[in-house]
């Protein structure tokens, strides 16, 4: 009886709350195509796989050798030659412009230098601005042009040891097997954060809170009431973008996909307290949308979404394990990418419950104390 | 559009804006911390530079050969020897568990193979889930690879490479990720103050029924836009200033250029940056969707589509089209132009047109947008 009146009531709220969404369709159809679009620029835009840098050469040398170097070099997706010239200033003219990334200038006397085996030398010059590119590109280059020295042997001689090398989980180590798994957690984080934290909000600076307060809603009733439709409205989110993954992306996922609904859950319900806790915090939607900025960066920087957790000093390293979004994307990889299930996710399974039932309660009885 | 602009009026709007910020300080204050804050994360903690990383060892030979092998690895800086296994089987747990990164297997017949001349066999197994970090990891054991290669060879008194590639890194001769990521922070943390407060401020009069008032008073919606901007753009350049002068001095981000140069240029497209954010605010008429869409059309576009940490030359043709319609995409151009290149106008020109270009349309979106509603 008393659970019959609790559940008309909470549902009541829920009804209430999706009129209002219902109300305002722009919001409704930003909330299922903003992170559509977010997963589909993220996917493509979020990429540290280094190929087609732009290339200008310098060749002073002007022989079949030098040109097949060149041609070695563009041989390969790496490098694209998009400019060429034989005043070294040219070069210089295109790396201060941000035209290419590297430059390549072959001496004169490149090609006598090789065949009388006195050893050549070409000079290859990196736009250092981002380290990340420049630093990748620069050890493709010297691969290529090192490679080609010795196909241009009489007898070539293969290197003592010799390297052979395989790339688990993602054979062709491409970087959006790595980076769409974990979007799909970080739109459905943002996406519920801010709806949450704004949309309480927004009630309590209209003054309608209060008039749910008086009515003969208890605290918890209205914290459910008020919970759920966004914890709805964030799973809708997270089964659209995941579909997108898929069936878009076509990212394989060799995991139980019903092992990723039960972790999303309990991740969702972090995010919902984290939500839940920012309103509490704020008095205007301006301060909850500040507030929910300066929670969201770091975790988005420090959980491992863009930068690996393990470059990060020790300290930052243990400060990470209470960030709910780093639980769930060591989940959501390991599900996509190694197939792995509960015998070896339990610790981050663990952690999520955790968070997520803790979080969820914290703020429920702050937002009631508030209340009250 | 016929009537002169009133600076008494203008300023009025502004000082209503500053009022209306010093009465909520926690906004005022954010907006100050919020940049500092980032600076700090990404000055300390994230980094792209890969080191430390967790190796495996199977050494079936254990010969003095392999061991020498291992110990260029762990000698190198780059690599932790973690765990010693025996089977190949282990090293299956430990990659999926994420206990370590690569796997080495050394076969039995490496030692024999190497005396003898024939190709020694080394296998490397990396954990290849994060494509980025695996690529860096297998640059380095190429390279140890090959350093071992030539180690053997000269010991043998064989030939000097072909081909030698020297190699120089400009304008960032160390390649350290702070120097790409500071320079780059100006331009994002713009695209935030932008979003943050002025994409709210109009939302905000109509959602408290205040816009009424000011329509019935006789500025004009040229003033009331600038007037609102005026404030915003203060905050904006003192972000830049501290974001600058805390890049500089904590993290030893060079600055070779002209710094009023960049304050210039950053003027434009603050202007420009805080006239969106406007024009959002005026377009959507409630703070929670002006959040949502000036987040989806300013900040992300700043933080993923300019170049700021991700390459536009590996994006797909459509995407790379437009990355030309993003404003931070030339202003990034700009502020590592300047912090890291030294480089002035001469190079600068088509940018700094560009940034000028944005602010008036920026602008004058915004007095656009904003007449509709008055009229």
């Amino acid at each position: 009886m008393r659970i019959a009146d609790h559940r008309s009531r909470v549902l009541e709220i829920v009804r209430k709350e999706f009129i209002q969404v219902r109300r305002d369709p722009r919001l409704l159809r930003l909330v299922l195509v903003a992170p559509m679009i977010q997963l589909i620029v993220f996917g493509y835009a979020v990429s540290t796989d280094v190929r087609h840098t732009k290339t200008f050469v310098v060749d002073h040398d002007r022989t079949q050798a030098s040109r097949s170097l060149v041609e070695a070099l563009t041989g390969s997706d790496y490098f694209d030659v998009v400019g060429t010239s034989d005043r070294p200033a040219d070069l210089v003219r295109a790396l201060d412009h941000a035209d290419v990334i590297m430059g390549m200038e072959i001496p004169r006397g490149f090609a006598a230098d090789l065949a009388s085996g006195t050893g050549a030398s070409v000079q290859l010059l990196f736009d250092g601005t981002n380290s990340n590119v420049a630093g990748i590109a620069r050890g493709y280059a010297e691969q290529i042009v090192q490679g080609f020295g010795v196909n241009t042997l009489s007898t070539p001689i293969s290197p003592p040891v010799e390297l052979r090398e395989r790339a688990w989980y993602n054979p062709d180590l491409a970087s959006r097997n790595y980076n769409v798994p974990g979007v799909i957690g970080t739109v459905t984080l943002l996406m519920c954060l801010l709806l949450t934290s704004l949309a309480v909000v927004r009630e309590r600076e209209m003054g309608t809170l209060e008039q749910l307060m008086v009515s003969p809603l208890s605290p918890g009733e209205l914290i459910a009431g008020k919970t759920i439709p966004f914890g709805l409205i964030g799973l809708l989110d997270l089964v659209l973008v995941t579909s997108v993954a898929l069936l878009w992306f076509g990212i394989p996922l060799q995991g139980s996909l019903f092992l990723l609904f039960g972790a999303s859950v309990f991740f969702l319900m972090s995010a919902l307290g984290i939500g839940l806790l920012i309103s509490t915090l704020s008095s205007t939607q301006q301060e909850a949308f500040m507030l929910t900025f300066l929670i969201l960066m770091p975790m988005l920087l420090l959980a491992g979404f863009m930068f690996p957790v393990s470059s990060m000093p020790e300290f930052f390293q243990w400060a990470t394990l209470l960030i709910p979004l780093r639980h769930f994307l060591e989940i959501i990889r390991g599900i996509f990418l190694k197939g792995a299930g509960l015998e070896s996710l339990w610790p981050q399974f663990l952690s999520l419950v955790v968070m997520g039932v803790g979080v969820l309660a914290f703020a429920a009885s702050r937002f009631s104390k508030r209340m009250a | 559009m016929s009537a002169p602009l009133n600076t008494t009026r203008l300023l009025a709007i502004s000082r209503k804006e500053i009022i209306q910020l010093r009465r909520d300080p926690r906004s005022l204050a954010l907006a100050f911390l919020l940049p500092v804050f980032l600076l700090i994360l990404f000055g300390y903690a994230i980094t792209w530079d890969v080191n430390d990383i967790a190796l495996a060892v199977l050494d079936h030979d254990n010969s003095r050969e392999s061991r020498e092998l291992i110990d260029r690895f762990r000698s190198s800086g780059y690599f932790t020897l973690k765990e010693r296994i025996e089977r190949e089987g282990d090293l299956d747990a430990l990659l999926t568990g994420g206990r370590v990164q690569i796997g080495l297997i050394i076969p039995p017949d490496f030692s024999a193979n190497l005396g003898s001349g024939r190709p020694a066999l080394l296998q490397a197994i990396v954990d290849g889930s994060d494509a980025n970090t695996a690529t860096t990891i297998l640059g380095y054991t190429r390279a140890i690879a090959l350093q071992h290669s030539s180690m053997v060879l000269l010991r043998g008194a064989k030939l000097a490479t072909p081909v030698t590639s020297e190699s120089r890194v400009w304008y960032n001769e160390e390649l350290t990720s702070r120097n790409m990521i500071v320079p780059g922070l100006v331009a994002v943390i713009m695209m935030i103050i932008a979003a943050m407060l002025t994409s709210l401020t109009i939302a905000r009069e109509w959602e408290r029924g205040t816009m009424e008032q000011l329509a019935a008073t006789p500025v004009t919606r040229q003033e009331v836009v600038l007037g609102k901007l005026l404030p915003y753009l203060g905050i904006g350049l003192f972000d830049v200033i501290v974001v600058s002068l805390i890049g500089v001095w904590l993290f030893d981000v060079p600055f070779r250029g002209n710094p009023l140069l960049l304050m210039m240029l950053s003027f434009f497209f603050l202007a420009g940056s805080l006239g969106l954010g406007l024009f959002i605010s005026a377009v959507a008429k409630s703070q929670l969707l002006a959040t949502q869409v000036s987040m989806l059309v300013t900040f992300l576009p700043a933080f993923l589509l300019s170049g700021f940490m991700f390459a536009i030359d590996v994006m797909p043709a459509p995407l790379q089209a437009v990355t030309f319609l993003v404003p931070a995409r030339y202003f990034l151009v700009v502020t590592r132009g300047i912090f890291l290149k030294g480089v002035g106008v001469e190079v600068l020109r088509i940018q700094g047109w560009l940034m000028i270009g944005f602010a008036v349309i920026g602008i004058a979106l915004a007095v656009r947008a904003f007449r509709k509603d008055l009229g």
